[in-house]
């Protein structure tokens, strides 16, 4: 069972956990990064010749600025952040794939990027050429690279396709070879991104155990993910970008919830009742938070289509005005695929005094795709002079296990009654 | 744990580059990728080599058809069909490779977004197995040279001078083209364009000799060509000894320098700015 998380401060200044006593194997300093987004794209000879002066057309996109952080040996460290907080960005100038424009990196050891789901696969040949070739390139010596052919088919469990060009295989299997290339290159340095987030829930298990594996053994791993079960549970590290800045480094609990906090704001904007000016504070604290099977069972997993209860114990921090909880359940991506508030109305009560506490719990029918998802609290409050004030509250953790007799499409599973027949011609 | 790898020791990461992640891992990524290449164009084929061959020969058939039997510049230079053919193979090299090379970056894509690969292998794996034809067809080549009569000379030791002169601008003129594509991609037909045009503006089809007689002007622009002077070598070398080298048909060394100035003004230049190119390579993709 995962324990309840009880926030008492988030909005604490950025302090970073006990430094780790590893020599450090990353060193950056004062990375940063500007792309010049070309508003109308200039992209022939003819364009250029007729528009010279069009290089005005450029918006700059500061995508990182002034990062600097160090990663210590056999650190496994989450690199969180929303669509374009510039992560990637970061992982790709870490790999030498785009050059920073000001700043300083240093490496120690040997590096195996796996970026996009992939690495640099030519389509157009074998799953035997390619692999030998990516071997080379995160730094095997040729000889080497074919000796561990057999363990990358083993692992990627394609033996049987190596002589099949890459533009045959499926998505999944490609994304399987390029990970297992990766993982047999035995690099000291592992920079992934997004491998959790493929479909595949026996291949996300094995990938868990190659994390394990190699921080064993002392290999330093930087995973670019979106899901804070993972950063919270296997992370010894993370760190929190924000519009290409470095918005907090250390413990992956309070990473995940400024990360969770950004993606509420960010939806906040779009949602009617945080269209008045909104600020963050300490408001409650959980108590307790579980997730129950219809039989009063105690349960982090639950089947596809089966009904969940939930029971939540929420306690207020200070005196809240018109409280309002609003439950959030969002998937591995960050999405929120469906939530619901409550208010204390039904029970005539405007406000609660500190010390009070309101039990979230009842049955939730819900038809989720299998995954991982995370199931968030949202405590609102009225502030003096008409702003509100809100908090983020971690509730717990599950997963939806599916069997194949269920749509696996989308986020949701939808009640149909849909048929396909067929039909004599005109 | 620290004393179990002494070896890790922090470096400077430079980014991306042209070359750059070491000579060994460079050396081997070259000779993996140009052999898979070149096996892929000679094995993934039913009829495998006879295609690369098929090209040159096809185009040589056609041609000597005209200029022996409908125009009559054929029957003035001797060994003329010997001569086409040798002439047809080499600047295929020049072309198919430059134009191959072109897209060879943007067609590259996964491996320039997601890795670290020295930029500059992509169009020099390229080159290198149009390099390979070029080595095959040289054999079927040298014997159709032998065929018609034509004694061995020791000069043709020197030819392999030609060969790496005629690799190093083909390389430079690779390196340009497949680094400008990404921005302007009109490059590949811009190029494509101008290839044919150096094919009529280099001496394949004839040798310069007969457009001098014509035209002293029209051969002197056309010396501004840097292919000029090595067609001409490679002529005077392997095919016909007596026939004029280039510092004759210049009227002496001087005259060849502006060929010379382009020759290295065009390496300098593919250097430059492949070099300034490569770290941003994989942004514009």
């Amino acid at each position: 069972m995962q324990n309840p998380i009880t926030v008492d401060d988030h909005d604490g200044a950025a302090v970073a956990a006990a430094a780790p006593t590893a020599p450090v194997v990353i060193e950056v300093r004062g990375i940063e990064k500007t792309f010049r987004v070309p508003e109308r794209r200039v992209d022939t000879l003819k364009e250029r010749a007729t528009h010279p002066f069009s290089r005005m057309d450029y918006r700059e996109l500061r995508a990182l600025r002034d990062v600097s952080f160090d990663i210590h040996r056999g650190e496994f460290f989450g690199i969180v952040g929303q669509n374009g907080s510039g992560k990637s960005t970061l992982l790709k100038i870490l790999a030498s794939i785009y050059r920073a424009d000001a700043g300083r990196i240093r490496m120690a050891g040997r590096l195996a990027p796996f970026i996009e789901l992939g690495v640099g696969f030519n389509p157009e040949l074998t799953a035997r050429e390619n692999s030998v070739i990516n071997g080379v390139l995160m730094g095997l010596s040729k000889r080497e690279a074919r000796r561990r052919l057999d363990a990358v088919l083993d692992f990627a469990e394609l033996g049987e396709f190596v002589d099949l060009k890459l533009k045959n295989y499926s998505s999944g299997m490609m994304v399987r070879l390029a990970f297992a290339v990766m993982v047999q290159a035995d690099a000291d340095i592992m920079l992934v991104d997004e491998v959790l987030a493929v479909g595949d829930f026996g291949f996300a298990q094995k990938c868990m155990e190659v994390f394990h594996e190699k921080r064993r053994t002392g290999k330093t791993i930087l995973l670019v993910t979106h899901d804070m079960g993972t950063v919270r549970s296997l992370c010894d590290r993370a760190m929190f970008l924000r519009d290409g800045e470095l918005d907090y480094i250390g413990d992956p609990e309070e990473t995940a919830m400024r990360y969770y906090r950004a993606n509420f704001e960010r939806a906040g904007r779009y949602d009617d009742w945080e269209e008045q000016a909104a600020v963050t504070d300490i408001n409650a604290r959980v108590v307790h938070a579980w997730l129950e099977s219809e039989g009063g069972e105690r349960i982090e997993q639950v089947e596809q289509g089966e009904p969940i209860v939930l029971d939540a114990l929420i306690e207020a921090k200070r005196e809240l005005l018109a409280p309002l909880f609003s439950i959030h359940v969002s998937n591995a991506q960050g999405t929120v695929v469906f939530g619901f508030t409550r208010s204390l109305e039904g029970q005539r009560r405007e406000r609660l005094a500190a010390g009070e506490r309101v039990r979230l719990s009842g049955r939730i029918q819900q038809s989720l795709v299998p995954g991982s998802y995370s199931l968030d609290c949202w405590v609102r409050r009225d502030r003096q002079g008409g702003e509100r004030a809100f908090q983020g509250l971690r509730l717990l953790d599950f997963d939806v296990s599916g069997s194949a007799a269920h749509e696996r499409h989308g986020l949701v599973e939808v009640q149909t009654d849909v048929e396909a027949a067929s039909e004599p011609g005109p | 744990m620290t004393d179990s790898t002494p070896d890790l020791r922090l470096v400077e990461v430079r980014g991306p580059s042209a070359l750059g992640g070491g000579w060994r891992r460079t050396w081997e990524l070259l000779s993996l990728i140009a052999v898979t290449d070149f096996k892929k164009a000679y094995f993934g084929t039913a009829l495998g080599y006879l295609w690369s061959i098929a090209r040159p020969l096809m185009l040589f058939g056609v041609l000597l058809a005209v200029f022996t039997q409908v125009f009559r510049l054929g029957s003035q230079v001797p060994n003329y069909p010997v001569l086409l053919l040798f002439n047809i193979v080499l600047f295929t090299f020049f072309s198919e490779a430059t134009i191959t090379a072109t897209t060879s970056i943007v067609g590259q894509e996964s491996v320039v977004r997601k890795t670290q690969f020295p930029r500059l292998l992509i169009p020099l794996a390229v080159v290198l197995t149009s390099l390979f034809n070029l080595g095959f067809n040289l054999v079927v080549v040298f014997i159709f040279i032998l065929a018609w009569g034509i004694d061995p000379t020791w000069t043709w030791l020197l030819f392999p001078l030609v060969l790496v002169l005629l690799f190093v601008i083909t390389t430079a003129v690779s390196m340009i083209v497949s680094s400008l594509f990404p921005r302007f991609r009109d490059t590949a037909i811009i190029w494509s364009v101008a290839a044919t045009v150096l094919f009529y503006a280099t001496p394949v089809l004839y040798p310069l000799e007969v457009v001098q007689n014509q035209s002293q002007t029209l051969a002197d622009i056309l010396q501004i060509n840097p292919l000029v002077p090595l067609f001409e070598l490679a002529r005077t070398w392997v095919i016909d000894p007596s026939a004029p080298g280039p510092v004759d048909l210049a009227g002496g060394f001087a005259a060849l320098l502006p060929a010379l100035a382009v020759y290295v003004g065009i390496c300098v230049l593919a250097a430059w700015f492949f070099n300034r190119e490569a770290p941003r390579i994989a942004e514009q993709l």
